[in-house]
């Protein structure tokens, strides 16, 4: 596959270098760690400091996601690999004003580990920190195993809310249960029409016949739950929203935020046909959409195909999905 | 038998080796299973290891420290879930060597031991679930039987590479249980582990290191 890349094996920092040199009056690199990167705005004291990270590849996820309102610091890793602790804790460091940190990551055994070293060493240093994890892909595991679950565009909701609830000033405790009961209202499924290529291997994530597509992939290209001849967007929505409809509980009058969320290289007319349908979907049951995003937002480098997202939204998180945001790759006024 | 620290870089400097020979194997075997990338993984952490080993750990006589450095900086190279596994091993095993600039055959089997140990607690895996601890664990359990009987690291090492081996292999019929392939459940068969893969290239390398020192 072509890539518009130097060396391989220098398309994080050259990335990083470009994002932080674009973007100046937002983000800057820590001086202790080249992977770890801050709002440019000093975290308010007293205010909890969020902090996300995960591999790279998933841009705008996760460092695109550090501004006014969302994040303040993001640790950067390796393409699809969770980043080490020294990134971690160089970012808690940096925006822990007093408040504590909390760390918002999806559920992947290489991101926990980690993160949860991060925290040990954090915690040592005297600093409060708290996790949550997204686990909102139904496609990753059963029901009754929720725990095993993997973060996938879901992921965006909860940076959201728990973003904006530090910003009102929550404490530490309340702002992860935001982004916890956020995480636990939230459901996502995707379709893969064509894999990605990493850098340094050049080789397809996955294979695809030239009419198939995997229905349930993940975000690194992890195969989903069946392969199967492509069939129309509407058809597609409609199991895609047939399993998460079959996951959780939404009423008739009930509100969500809507999210479909394109992977890398499916063009923005293919997501707004997905989400027409959707739209119609939700019109039947007499599900209200109270926001709806469109567009790339967790992506996984060049990869075809899309994912759907809803979370059901009480009172509370109604306020936290419209506080605004001002990010270098999203803006919410 | 007594294995310098010299012999200890000397080991690591292999792994660089065969990791960067087997890249490509690594990767194609965790398309399978994962995002295909655990060749190019290893390979960054160990050439970070090798800059490390060059720059700074040449004249090292501390076979801890030599352990627990090339367990942080492959950690801090490349996070992912095998940094951490690996960190955890070299650690575990840096606290049974610490300050010694010579191993005895006891070190070294008690080193392996700790090593296999501590990944399996940090990974929270169990053999079985189609992952590193289906090489390692069998391969520390084989070390431990077999050096209460005979005493000899040599002989005792050779019989965990064989049963690491073995584990190894076993993934290939096994379902995932743990990390990203996890949830391929049933598909999942067939494919050999990469992570288990990588474990039983470590532990050969240094049978043949061991061999020759």
């Amino acid at each position: 596959m072509k890539k518009l890349i130097n060396n391989p094996e220098n398309v994080v920092e050259e990335m990083i270098d470009g994002y932080v040199k674009a973007h100046p009056s937002y983000v800057r690199r820590l001086a202790e760690n080249d992977r770890s990167l801050v709002s440019s705005m000093e975290t308010k004291v007293d205010k909890v400091g969020i902090l996300i990270g995960g591999g790279s590849g998933h841009e705008p996820a996760f460092m695109g996601y550090v501004g006014a309102g969302m994040a303040d610091g993001v640790a950067v890793g390796n393409i699809f690999a969770s980043p080490p602790p020294a990134p971690i804790l160089e970012v808690t460091k940096a925006i822990n004003k007093g408040a504590g940190v909390l760390y918002l990551y999806g559920n992947y055994a290489g991101d926990v580990m980690n993160f949860g070293m991060a925290a040990d060493l954090a915690e040592m240093e005297e600093i409060q920190v708290e996790m949550v994890l997204a686990s909102d892909d139904v496609a990753s595991a059963p029901k009754e195993e929720k725990d095993r679950r993997r973060g996938i565009a879901g992921e965006f909701f909860v940076y959201k809310t728990a973003g904006a609830a530090a910003d009102f000033g929550y404490k530490l405790e309340e702002v992860a249960r935001v982004a916890r009961q956020t995480n636990e209202n939230t459901r996502s499924m995707g379709v893969g029409l064509s894999p990605c290529s990493l850098p340094q291997t050049g080789e397809p994530s996955f294979e695809l016949g030239e009419n198939e597509m995997e229905v349930g992939l993940g975000h690194h290209g992890e195969p989903g739950i069946r392969k199967a001849q492509i069939e129309s967007a509407d058809k597609v929505a409609d199991e895609l929203l047939a399993n998460i409809f079959g996951d959780m509980t939404l009423n008739k009058g009930d509100d969500v935020a809507v999210l479909v969320n394109g992977l890398g290289s499916t063009p923005r007319m293919e997501l707004y046909i997905m989400f027409r349908r959707v739209e119609q979907v939700l019109k039947e049951k007499g599900i209200n959409i109270y926001r709806s995003y469109v567009g790339d937002y967790i992506t996984s480098l060049e990869m075809g195909g899309c994912s759907i997202t809803l979370t059901k939204l009480d009172d509370e998180l109604k306020k936290m999905i419209d506080h605004p945001v001002d990010c270098p790759m999203f803006v919410q006024k | 038998m007594d294995f310098t620290a010299k012999d200890l870089i000397n080991y690591f400097k292999q792994v660089v080796e065969v990791m960067e020979t087997e890249k490509d194997y690594l990767c194609e075997l965790d398309r399978k299973l994962g995002d295909g990338d655990h060749g190019v993984t290893m390979s960054i952490g160990w050439q970070a290891v090798n800059k490390k080993l060059m720059n700074e750990l040449e004249n090292e006589t501390d076979c801890g420290k030599i352990s627990a450095d090339v367990g942080m900086t492959f950690l801090n190279a490349v996070g992912s879930s095998v940094g951490p596994l690996y960190a955890t091993g070299f650690i575990k095993g840096a606290k049974i060597i610490k300050g010694k600039s010579t191993l005895n055959d006891s070190d070294l089997a008690e080193f392996w031991i700790a090593f296999a140990n501590g990944i399996k607690e940090r990974g929270k895996a169990e053999v079985g679930d189609k992952t590193i601890v289906d090489t390692l664990d069998p391969a520390a359990k084989a070390l431990e039987k077999s050096f209460a009987e005979s005493q000899d690291f040599l002989s005792a090492f050779n019989e965990a590479v064989k049963a690491g081996e073995e584990g190894m292999k076993s993934t290939k019929d096994l379902i995932s249980k743990l990390g990203r392939s996890s949830r391929l459940g049933e598909r999942s068969k067939g494919a050999q582990d990469p992570g288990a893969t990588s474990a039983y290239l470590m532990l050969s390398t240094f049978l043949k290191v061991a061999k020759a020192s």
